[in-house]
């Protein structure tokens, strides 16, 4: 476990450090492109103004890096008594990783099956699921994936998602202006100033413009590489703490099956989801993709059949991808361990239908919709601006008071918020 | 010159036997912290069993014995001392509980029951929990043992009286045998 982390503490201090350098080197080109008269300080300038940005962006998201992303996948946050079973599912694992707090959890309102976890330190760390995800899956799957999650936070991939993922939003930022602004100087006016040396200025000029065309390419490769071991490793935590490789083996099944185009609003979260929303079942594990094809990983999870360790999880992977994954060290520390038997009991009991429909109801408690119990029968749901007062049942015609129902709600959607801020 | 060199030796040799010292003291900790962790759940899974009780007790009227043997198991188990003896007294207990909701099984009505469902849940997290936690108190067990065995920390570890920790194992003597079914 520590191994994985060292390691992944290295590799991710390595590669922003690479990404860092692109995105100076970017800026210096840029400074000494638009001050040719000044070639010294215009590098100075570029480079000073490129560090700059990426300093603010990685203060941003160090200090609220969590709040935006899940802000942006829309997701709020809810408490024991809202989902018992995902929030007891979050505890287990919490226990089996041995991270040091309990990670917050966030539920998302979409019905495609789907989940990310957040968090620069394991102590802010966040879990977030859809509400498709919690009303598909029986007990043994979403432990699977939780603990996939937790994996992700436990080996630090969380922290290095987002750090990754702020330089390279600087590297594309910066070329963006950079190539914007020449499109609208209609390119270079001022190079006609100088007399001598325009062969060399001509070559830097095009070194400019291929640099910063090739730099988020070239970082966001370097980027994807790194990102695709890491879900294999996750996969590797997730079997380990789990002692269940078939739990997350038939939940990444059931979640591939059910991904819809136009899930995720936006690509810069692609990359932190369990299984990219924007790919399909087998995909291609090209150079452009964030995860590994989903049939792959599901194939490596249940080649593991004589234990659920590191070890048995490197050597299916061996067997399939034809290579090592983790380092010998690691595998050294790692213990032998057996294969729970199946929870027969919550897969038998699982039904999608009902599931569902609790799901619904808890997002309509975070979202503090009314509740009116009719005589008849009828459950009504009064959404939070509802505008009149009364509400016909739509079965038995009986009228409803609407104002206690709602007050009630939106007092008991408040105290939820109050507490777990 | 030669007294400052033994006394460099010296007090580097303290300082090792420090860094000694004070890692085994970490260790223990652990072991005790990741103990406690167990005992919460234990301490958790016992509390849930009378109301897993009264809850049934409404609509299985003929299963004296299944809430006796339960009863029964739970407070020898919260009685028990000792790791060993603790862990020989919750796999009785996980062995009437079992039993019991087999029977269960047997009461479509109970089954149904939202309340009996929630503590199913509990009971099942809880168990859960027991099981994960008993994995992690024993992966720093056997950490702790390696130390105190292995040269040169087990002369200090004598020297100071560090002793070796238990095992927690739940023996359960059902699950080997093959459950029957009835129908």
């Amino acid at each position: 476990m520590w191994e994985i982390i060292r390691l992944n503490r290295r590799r991710s201090a390595l590669l922003i450090g690479i990404l860092g350098s692109v995105l100076v080197l970017l800026g210096g080109a840029i400074g000494y492109y638009l001050f040719p008269a000044e070639p010294a300080s215009g590098i100075f300038y570029g480079c000073i103004i490129a560090l700059g940005v990426w300093i603010f962006l990685l203060l941003t998201s160090m200090t609220s890096g969590e709040q935006i992303l899940l802000a942006t996948a829309g997701a709020r946050q809810i408490s024991k008594q809202d989902a018992p079973q995902l929030y007891n599912v979050v505890e287990e694992m919490k226990i089996a990783s041995g991270l040091p707090v309990v990670p917050k959890v966030y539920i998302i309102n979409s019905h495609v099956p789907n989940a990310f976890a957040v968090g620069l330190k394991p102590e802010r760390a966040a879990v977030a699921v859809t509400s498709g995800l919690l009303s598909k899956l029986n007990r043994d799957e979403l432990q699977g994936v939780i603990a996939h999650e937790i994996g992700h936070i436990a080996n630090r991939d969380t922290l290095f998602m987002t750090m990754a993922g702020v330089t390279m939003g600087a590297v594309v930022i910066l070329a963006d202006l950079f190539l914007r602004g020449l499109w609208f100087s209609g390119g270079g006016n001022r190079r006609r100033s100088s007399k001598g040396g325009g062969q060399i200025e001509m070559i830097i000029f095009v070194l400019t413009i291929l640099l910063a065309i090739l730099a988020p390419l070239l970082s966001q490769l370097l980027y994807l590489a790194t990102s695709r071991k890491r879900e294999y490793l996750a996969d590797a935590s997730a079997a380990q703490f789990t002692r269940y490789p078939e739990g997350l083996a038939s939940a990444l099944e059931k979640i591939s099956d059910n991904q819809e185009k136009n899930f995720s609003k936006s690509r810069t979260l692609a990359p932190m989801f369990i299984v990219n929303p924007m790919a399909s079942w087998e995909g291609t594990s090209g150079l452009f993709s964030t995860h590994p094809p989903t049939a792959e990983r599901v194939r490596i999870l249940r080649g593991m059949t004589q234990g659920s360790s590191l070890q048995k999880y490197e050597q299916a992977y061996r067997s399939i991808v034809k290579e090592g994954l983790m380092a010998p060290a690691t595998l050294k520390m790692a213990k032998e361990q057996g294969v729970r038997k199946a929870d027969e009991k919550s897969k038998e009991s699982h039904d999608p239908q009902k599931n569902l429909r609790q799901v619904k109801d808890l997002l309509h408690k975070v979202d503090g919709y009314g509740l009116i119990t009719c005589g008849c029968g009828v459950k009504l749901k009064i959404p939070p601006k509802f505008k009149y007062s009364n509400v016909r049942c739509p079965k038995c015609n009986r009228m409803h008071d609407v104002s206690v129902a709602l007050l009630a709600a939106t007092m008991a959607a408040e105290l939820a918020q109050n507490k777990n801020t | 010159m030669a007294f400052i060199i033994v006394l460099g030796i010296l007090i580097v040799l303290v300082i090792w036997i420090i860094g000694m010292y004070n890692g085994l003291v970490r260790l223990r900790n652990q072991v005790k912290n990741a103990w406690s962790q167990i005992d919460v759940q234990l301490k958790r899974r016992h509390d849930l069993i009378p109301n897993l009780v009264e809850t049934a007790k409404g609509y299985m009227k003929h299963e004296r014995e299944t809430f006796e043997a339960i009863t029964k198991a739970r407070s020898q188990a919260v009685e028990a001392q000792g790791v060993a003896e603790q862990g020989k007294a919750e796999g009785r207990l996980t062995e009437a509980l079992g039993k019991f909701m087999l029977v269960v099984e047997n009461y479509p009505d109970l089954k149904a029951n939202q309340n009996f469902l929630a503590l199913q849940e509990e009971l099942t997290t809880t168990e859960n929990k027991v099981s994960f936690s008993r994995q992690f108190y024993n992966d720093q067990v056997l950490q702790f043992n390696t130390r105190i065995e292995s040269v040169p920390t087990n002369i200090i570890a004598n020297m100071f009286g560090f002793k070796q920790s238990e095992f927690f194992e739940i023996e359960v003597a059902t699950e080997r045998e093959v459950p029957k079914v009835k129908f």
